[in-house]
């Protein structure tokens, strides 16, 4: 496939990879655009398919709603769940800061 | 009607009575299962942690228990081997991926607890394509594991190492789980058996989800009454998962040597290529059916051929919204950053391999604003079609036969450039898992090069006791060097 008929560009792989928070460098940008574009050719099939009445199947059986008896029961021990993150700090997941700097 | 394994390797049921009569120990069983795989691990790499003390000390409970007089269960004493995507708590569980290294699981998984409460005694966790994604296991972030016929070649996967660890005879009984053909390409790729149950037969709690709409677990086995004793172990209503079907496990073993005279069986044309050894075991398989008294007939199923494009933007689609999580806040790897946003992007973009980039990329793209009518819509409505085909087939047939894999094993690196040649490999398997249906991967021939071919079974949704019929009957027919255990 040649730079012109690529179906993605470089610019909108950057885009996906912000989307998905993916830092990628410049040699996977240029490949992903390659393979991605060989993809979504791949899956033009279903793209071109007529599908005029037809409806969506998200899940192989019909899915419905399960609740149970609101009763109390224990969850995870937080002090086991906490061991197990990069950072905590009181009883909570530690972060950067997630939020601009003060004008 | 049914098979032993290799002389030197029992079946489980065997091992399980040896052991609950007191005859053997369990001890003694995981003694030998450890010492073979001490033996061929450096040649295969099957295990990302092989657990001793945890599996010494299981295997002690299970031998105390027979001395006080309790049946242990089903499983006594059978060691088995989990893939490295099912929590076990306090042992890593990796997904063999980077962002995971290290992280300990607060619970089990529903299926983990089945097996111990049946006796088994868990020796480790399997290496597979990181987060079950790929058809060879070389997308391990731990490196491949190798195939025991032919340690040149790839042993399929994403459940190459548990196809790989029963197919060396580490152990009777793997786990591995299956989203587009996880346990039943590998499986055919190693010569033995691999189900993929019915979507909702098996919990998925604490299997970690790659497509949820897609992923069941299952088991490997040398033999086809194997696999039924494992999954009626496994199998069964469990109120953790809100997708687990609220109904008993089934009952296989009672039915599988009732044969297949009179069973209608479909050979679904569309996926039988003149000259190719997959299509003519396929065959083969047919014939042998038919000799057995089932009414054999082609049956073309154009519609399943919209399968694999359709799985190449749903599994991707699903993928990229179960893997969010992995945000380096919670638990595994984080690479800090000024900011979480930063922090977030650097750690998924050097904590998850390129394979699961790829995926977790194609999958945002299809569903971003602009592409998810055109794409993930689409797909969700081929789905549909392919549903709605197999309904159609099912009218005339009980079953149907496919090659479970277009080809025999490949060598390393022949397809890991070309995502598209690596994705084929599903493309007979991926419509039974777009359907939610059953399906079984029997070992039924060699190759000219003496590689396994595996034959695939089909059954609509819950018809696992005919389709273990079927499978049973097929493996009687087919010829003993086709299946392992093997020594690579």
């Amino acid at each position: 496939m040649s730079e012109s008929d690529r179906l993605i560009t470089s610019e909108e792989v950057r885009r996906v990879a912000r989307l998905a928070r993916l830092t990628l460098d410049d040699e996977e940008v240029g490949r992903y655009a390659l393979q991605l574009s060989a993809l979504l050719e791949h899956v033009d099939a279903v793209r071109r398919l007529d599908t005029a009445d037809v409806p969506p199947t998200a899940h192989p059986f019909p899915v419905e709603n399960v609740l149970r008896d609101d009763t109390e029961t224990p969850c995870l021990d937080r002090e086991i769940v906490l061991s197990q993150a990069p950072a905590a700090e009181r009883d909570r997941f530690r972060v950067p800061r997630i939020m601009g700097e003060a004008p | 009607m049914t098979a032993s394994p290799a002389p030197g390797f029992d079946s489980l049921a065997v091992i399980a009575a040896s052991i609950r009569t007191g005859e053997r120990s369990a001890r003694a069983v995981l003694s030998s299962s450890l010492e073979r795989v001490r033996e061929l691990e450096g040649d295969l790499h099957c295990f990302n942690e092989v657990t001793i003390e945890a599996a010494e000390a299981d295997a002690d409970a299970v031998d105390q228990m027979v001395r006080s007089g309790i049946d242990p269960g089903p499983l006594a004493g059978v060691p088995v081997a989990l893939k490295d995507n099912m929590c076990t708590v306090g042992i890593p569980t990796t997904c063999s991926s980077k962002i995971l290294e290290g992280w300990l699981p607060p619970y089990d998984a529903t299926v983990v607890s089945r097996l111990r409460e049946a006796g088994a005694v868990a020796i480790g966790k399997t290496n597979l394509d990181e987060f079950a994604m790929g058809s060879s296991t070389e997308n391990s972030a731990f490196g491949p594991t190798r195939n025991p016929w032919d340690t040149g070649r790839v042993p399929g996967g994403s459940s190459g190492g548990s196809a790989s660890a029963v197919a060396s005879g580490m152990v009777p009984l793997a786990l591995g789980s299956d989203t587009g053909g996880s346990i039943r390409q590998p499986a055919a790729l190693c010569g033995i058996v691999g189900v993929k149950p019915t979507y909702g037969v098996v919990s998925r709690y604490g299997l970690i989800a790659f497509a949820s709409s897609l992923d069941q677990i299952g088991p490997f086995t040398t033999t086809v009454a194997d696999a039924a004793l494992a999954l009626e172990v496994i199998a069964g209503h469990d109120p953790m998962d809100s997708t687990s079907l609220d109904r008993p496990a089934p009952s296989l073993l009672a039915s599988l040597g009732e044969g297949v005279s009179g069973l209608r069986i479909g050979i679904v044309e569309d996926f039988i290529t003149e000259g190719s050894e997959c299509s003519d075991a396929v065959l083969a398989a047919a014939a042998a059916l038919a000799a057995a008294g089932a009414k054999l007939d082609q049956v073309k199923i154009p519609e399943l051929l919209l399968g694999l494009p359709a799985y190449y933007v749903i599994a991707p689609a699903e993928a990229s919204s179960n893997l969010s999580r992995y945000d380096g806040v919670r638990y595994g790897l984080r690479v800090d950053g000024p900011d979480t946003e930063t922090m977030n992007s650097r750690t998924r973009g050097q904590g998850f391999g390129p394979e699961v980039k790829r995926r977790i990329m194609m999958g945002t793209y299809a569903l971003s604003a602009g592409y998810y009518d055109a794409y993930y819509g689409q797909a969700q409505k081929a789905r549909t079609l392919v549903i709605r085909a197999f309904e159609a087939a099912y009218r005339d047939f009980d079953v149907l036969l496919t090659p479970t894999t277009p080809s025999v094993a490949f060598p390393f690196g022949s397809k890991v450039d070309d995502p598209i040649e690596m994705y084929m490999c599903d493309l007979c398997s991926i419509p039974s898992s777009l359907a939610g249906h059953p399906a079984a991967s029997v070992p039924f021939a060699l190759s000219p090069q003496g590689l396994p071919i595996g034959v695939q079974v089909l059954a609509p949704a819950l018809g696992e006791a005919v389709m273990m019929r079927v499978a049973a009957s097929l493996e009687a027919a087919a010829p003993r060097e086709a299946r392992g255990p093997v020594t690579p």
